[in-house]
């Protein structure tokens, strides 16, 4: 039992994470909760520190408006957490489709969904190109596109102030990732994920590959929802340093032989194998 | 033999020619990600644009005019959060309004007009507009409820009991603004001979769009309805001016003169150009 914690050690906190950020969110909304009020959207802590996603301000400045200053000190406090600690950690620890898309990864794998489907191949960078194309929709057609269409803010806002058809949202991301596309939403397609990416790109937290350790048994490529980011496995000593790692953690855990854990970026010793001492 | 060797390299050059060149493929796979990205907007936009038209939504107090509202707000749903009688909605897919933006419905729960507008001020991104609740008393400014326009109500004349000839004056005792948003005109019921009419008449110059009234209406459906400013009203248009109210006249103070237009006619005077018959050439 305490092996399987162990071995879960990182899933299980990102499920509390995720799941103590919703319920501060319904309870600020159901019970007058005055800790987090809002959304992801845009929040309040203690009523008094701005919260703001600042890829949904990106979309409402390419509408052309001029917002008040409570979004942008939300959107930059947000901007800086991420880019200089955080990396892409909002996709694993604070979004509520992660969990949605995890469960259909995790039936993929245990039935061996692998074995069997058909596959086509899709770019990972279709997310930019999204990214892209909601600034210039947000331009056009003077709201925010995504966030009129986003699965991500429809299951969040949902969970907090009522599902409608919400749910909708939910089943179609679910479904798509178990049939059509492995990691297809939060891996390919959701462009707040690749914004992310992009604005976690030098963060301080990574994860780093021990090679002499490797034994090149491919687990953590096995679990991996991004996993070209993990290309050295292997082959160098390296902090995994793509934008697009989650840091969920999860090669971490399956890891038999720690030959991956949790650091800081590796700046100087770029590449070069490093040696640890075995017990 | 060296002969033959000849053909088959130009044999061999012909089918590399028959390969397309970096530069083709480079056209062909951009045109190709260009298209897919076409499509995609078009289909994109064309729900977005959809989805985002809701001409007859009430918005909360201090709203910005709709498009600059639905571009400004965030779905954030603080002003939901904060309003105490849960009168804000945000709107859910499915209920075909522009998803996660806020909203009410009066004859459900009306704004009760709270002195302090607590949903106002914790709008992160000014689509809720503070100043424009707001007034300046005592050299200070404070919020002030009489400056919400969050509609306007219109009263269906011949649903409203009232134009029945049947004493009801539940809107205007609801109205917050009792007298002057909602006044009552009276009128002799020549049908009886003896009894009044006490017609309720909105005055849009005063009228918040509360929905108190269409919230109390006794009739089956409200005859008096709380419907957004920009589709109730009408506009005159600036060139009429009412020549008995001295601070509308005052307009005309410093203005330009009358504009005219001028054409080949117009350059005689008009008794000439009349005297003169028209030309139909």
């Amino acid at each position: 039992m305490s092996s399987l914690i162990y071995k879960h050690r990182f899933l299980i906190l990102r499920r509390i994470s995720q799941i103590t950020i919703l319920l501060l969110y319904i309870g600020a909304n159901l019970w007058g909760w005055k800790i987090l009020q809002g959304n992801l959207s845009s929040s309040s802590l203690f009523e008094t520190v701005p919260l703001a996603d600042p890829y949904a301000l990106l979309q409402i400045f390419s509408t052309g408006a001029i917002v008040a200053m409570d979004v942008l000190v939300g959107a930059v406090i947000v901007t800086i957490f991420y880019m200089v600690f955080g990396g892409r950690a909002f996709c694993s620890y604070v979004c509520p489709v992660n969990m949605v898309t995890d469960l259909a990864n995790w039936i993929r794998r245990r039935y061996q969904f692998d074995k069997a489907e058909k596959k086509w191949w899709a770019s990972r960078n279709i997310r930019y190109w999204v990214m892209g194309l909601s600034f210039i929709l947000s331009f056009a057609l003077g709201t925010a596109a995504f966030e009129i269409v986003s699965p991500v803010s429809m299951t969040h806002r949902g969970l907090v102030f009522g599902m409608g058809f919400g749910w909708a949202a939910i089943v179609t991301i679910f479904l798509f990732d178990l049939f059509v596309l492995k990691n297809g939403w939060c891996g390919h397609i959701c462009p707040l994920g690749g914004f992310y990416s992009l604005i976690g790109r030098f963060s301080l937290f990574r994860v780093k590959h021990n090679q002499p350790n490797c034994t090149l048994c491919m687990k953590c490529k096995d679990v991996c929802p991004e996993k070209e980011v993990l290309f050295m496995i292997g082959k160098r000593s390296m902090s995994v340093n793509m934008g697009e790692c989650t840091l969920c953690g999860r090669c971490v855990e399956v890891c038999d032989d720690d030959a991956l854990n949790f650091s800081i970026r590796d700046f100087v010793k770029k590449g070069e194998d490093y040696e640890v001492e075995q017990s | 033999m060296s002969n033959s060797g000849l053909e088959k390299g130009e044999a061999m050059e012909e089918k590399k020619s028959s390969q397309i060149s970096e530069r083709r493929r480079f056209l062909i796979q951009m045109a190709q990600n260009v298209a897919i990205a076409g499509v995609g907007g078009l289909l994109w936009s064309a729900y977005v644009d959809e989805a985002k038209a809701a001409p007859l939504i009430l918005r909360p107090p201090g709203a910005r005019r709709e498009d600059e509202f639905i571009s400004l707000c965030i779905k954030c749903g603080l002003c939901v959060e904060a309003c105490p009688y849960d009168t804000l909605l945000l709107a859910k897919p499915g209920d075909n309004l522009p998803t996660g933006t806020p909203y009410f419905i009066p004859r459900d729960i009306p704004c009760y007009m709270c002195e302090d507008i607590p949903c106002v001020p914790p709008c992160p991104t000014g689509a809720l507009n503070e100043d424009s609740v707001m007034s300046i008393k005592d050299g200070e400014k404070v919020f002030d409820i009489t400056k919400m326009r969050m509609g306007v109500a219109i009263v269906d004349m011949k649903s409203c009991i009232a134009y029945w000839g049947i004493q009801c004056d539940a809107c205007y005792r609801a109205c917050p603004i009792l007298d002057k948003a909602i006044y009552l005109e009276y009128r002799k019921n020549e049908r009886t001979g003896k009894h009044a009419f006490l017609l309720p008449v909105v005055d849009p110059d005063h009228c918040t769009g509360c929905g108190l009234c269409e919230h109390a209406c006794v009739t089956e459906k409200a005859a008096i309805r709380v419907l957004p400013r920009e589709v109730a009203l009408g506009e005159v248009g600036k060139h009429y001016v009412k020549g008995w109210d001295k601070s509308d006249e005052a307009r005309l103070k410093g203005s330009a003169g009358i504009e005219t237009t001028t054409t080949e006619r117009s350059k005689k005077s008009a008794i000439e150009s009349l005297n003169e018959g028209i030309d139909f050439e």
